[in-house]
């Protein structure tokens, strides 16, 4: 995914002078390398100092740029937060805060590294967007819309690099809009960003119980969040089940049931989050996920399967 | 860039005429900003009338400023107005819900280049534009900012600092407004050890200079010779609430409007020095 985002961003910022890539001493990845070798002027480096990061591109901003500001999610979100929303969202200005490893994705490195939080403080911005793609494809069309069509402060929310393909043959990807990866009936799977993966596994297994597929939908972009899509899918299942790497408040899981309650949906509404809680577990990413209730053995447990 | 005798008399008429502007306004509301914008007059008139240049009208600033001491607001919008830049109906309508104008500068106003007001953003936000200008081949294009001696404990600003010398902007101008007043006290007080300034900014990598905030001909001489490889910034000596007497080293009045009595005793204040002048 993050690979995806640099060979992307490579692309896209050869041909558009006005892009440029300020990070706050991350390694550069993959293409943003290359880029940073082929226009040394349009990265730049601020080292360990985030604020400024997100400063310097509200003023390149100002004069015409589409800056993007990059570092892991944490540093990306909870440091500089201020500054993206004085700088980046009262000015309203088109500048793309990228975090990587959202979620715990860092899992041995310790709560200080986990952007568990981040969806709800971006989402609380006026005039952000939000979007968490699912797979390095959603990361690309992400970054193209980022790049080309929008004009206003926005966070994408990636991964790390290796995740898997998750939505080949899917409908077509658009900002603001739920996309259904699979058709299905009965139950429906909402998520978003990485861990869409285990929504589409048990959505396989109640398939291969039942003999009804599940519906999965990758909600791609949290802000705008497309409600009357959702007030669709919970109008036409019997339950759904969101499922999120992020804490319980201010993630997809309230929205959900804020938008059952406000349609007065009659369907039966399971959320699964991490936890309210900072866990001192230091194993994989997928330990961190298990210890948090999110593996797909224990979600699959709590709806029956 | 030099000025005569003239231009200095002409700045220093401004400047009578912007302090009295402000002290009119602060009769209709409750709350302004006076002594922080007083402290600053004569910076900010000089960044809009020597030191920026005009387009062949005269009404488009080809420079950029930002005031990232966002209280000093006051000295801004006056200034705007003299230049016509900013409508004296807005200016009558400040802080009314029927206005535009607010207590702090607001991205998108007439002349107004940042929102500010939380301290500690616009020397980054500077910073960028004039990265960005050079980065578009717009050098010639200086960017001026005017930051607070308190602002300047905010870390951001140290960021910002270390960084703006890294990217060789020799196209910003920081006037650091060193009034010597923060919401508790003095800053010498503070932070005796942060002083002086100008030599830790120097450590940085910048051009830094020592000057009489009130002085025109010495704010234009310290930005029209300045090295231009690096960034510049003056350190400002100024007196909060400079103009007028009982404002003078007296922290209420960063935030308080005179009552009817005071606002006669300033204007008077004001009338006697032009009268000496």
């Amino acid at each position: 995914m993050r690979n995806t985002f640099a060979d992307t961003f490579y692309e896209l910022g050869k041909a558009d002078e006005r892009l440029a890539v300020v990070v706050a001493d991350i390694s550069p990845a993959g293409s943003i390398a290359r880029f940073r070798e082929d226009f040394p002027e349009r990265f730049v480096n601020t080292g360990v100092a985030e604020q400024v990061m997100i400063g310097l591109c509200a003023g390149m901003a100002m004069r015409g740029m589409r800056p993007f500001a990059y570092t892991i999610a944490t540093f990306a979100v909870f440091r500089p937060y201020e500054m993206i929303r004085c700088d980046l969202c009262y000015q309203d200005l088109p500048v793309t805060v990228v975090g990587i490893g959202g979620g715990v994705t860092y899992s041995t490195l310790g709560a200080t590294h986990h952007a568990m939080e981040d969806v709800a403080l971006m989402t609380g911005l006026p005039n952000m967007s939000v979007i968490a793609p699912c797979d390095p494809a959603e990361a690309a069309a992400a970054t193209r819309w980022l790049a080309t069509e929008n004009h206003h402060p926005a966070y994408l929310r990636l991964g790390k690099a290796g995740e898997p393909d998750l939505t080949s043959g899917a409908e077509p990807f658009v900002v603001g809009r739920i996309r259904t990866l699979r058709a299905g009936r009965g139950t429906a799977f909402l998520s978003y960003g990485p861990i869409t993966k285990t929504a589409l596994e048990l959505a396989d297994r109640i398939g291969e119980r039942d003999g009804v597929p599940a519906t999965v939908v990758s909600v791609h972009t949290i802000k705008p969040l497309d409600a009357e899509g959702i007030a669709r899918i919970l109008a036409t299942h019997d339950r759904v089940v969101t499922i999120e790497e992020h804490v319980p408040h201010g993630g997809l899981a309230s929205r959900v049931k804020e938008i059952a309650f406000d349609t007065r949906a009659s369907c039966e509404v399971a959320t699964f989050t991490l936890q309210d809680s900072f866990v001192h577990c230091y194993g994989s990413h997928a330990d961190l996920l298990a210890r948090h209730g999110l593996s797909a053995t224990a979600i699959g447990t709590a709806i029956g399967l | 860039m030099a000025v005569d005798d003239r231009d200095i008399e002409a700045a220093k008429r401004r400047c009578r005429r912007y302090r009295h502007r402000i002290l009119d306004i602060s009769q209709r509301v409750s709350a302004l900003h006076v002594a922080p914008a007083f402290s600053c007059i004569e910076i900010v008139d000089a960044v809009y009338n020597i030191l920026m240049r005009r387009d062949p009208d005269g009404a488009l600033l080809l420079d950029g400023f930002v005031m990232s001491k966002g209280h000093g607001v006051m000295a801004q919008y006056v200034a705007l107005e003299d230049l016509g830049i900013m409508p004296t109906a807005e200016v009558e309508r400040y802080c009314q819900p029927d206005g535009l104008l607010g207590a702090h500068p607001d991205y998108g106003n007439p002349g107004i280049e940042a929102s500010t007001g939380s301290l500690g953003h616009g020397l980054a936000i500077a910073a960028g534009m004039a990265y960005a200008d050079r980065l578009q081949g717009k050098a010639e294009r200086d960017t001026y900012v005017v930051i607070g001696d308190g602002e300047a404990q905010e870390g951001s600003i140290w960021e910002a600092v270390m960084m703006a010398p890294n990217l060789g902007l020799g196209n910003l101008v920081v006037f650091l407004d060193f009034n010597d007043y923060q919401g508790l006290g003095r800053t010498t007080e503070t932070h005796p050890h942060f002083y002086p300034v100008a030599e830790k900014v120097a450590a940085f990598g910048w051009e830094a200079v020592d000057i009489d905030g009130h002085d025109t001909s010495a704010i234009v001489a310290a930005v029209a010779g300045r090295r231009r490889d690096r960034p510049l910034m003056a350190v400002c000596r100024t007196v909060k609430g400079k103009g007028v007497s009982f404002m003078i080293d007296a922290p209420i009045w960063h935030y308080r409007s005179p009552n009817p009595a005071e606002y006669a005793q300033a204007l008077a204040e004001l009338a006697a020095e032009e009268g000496m002048a």
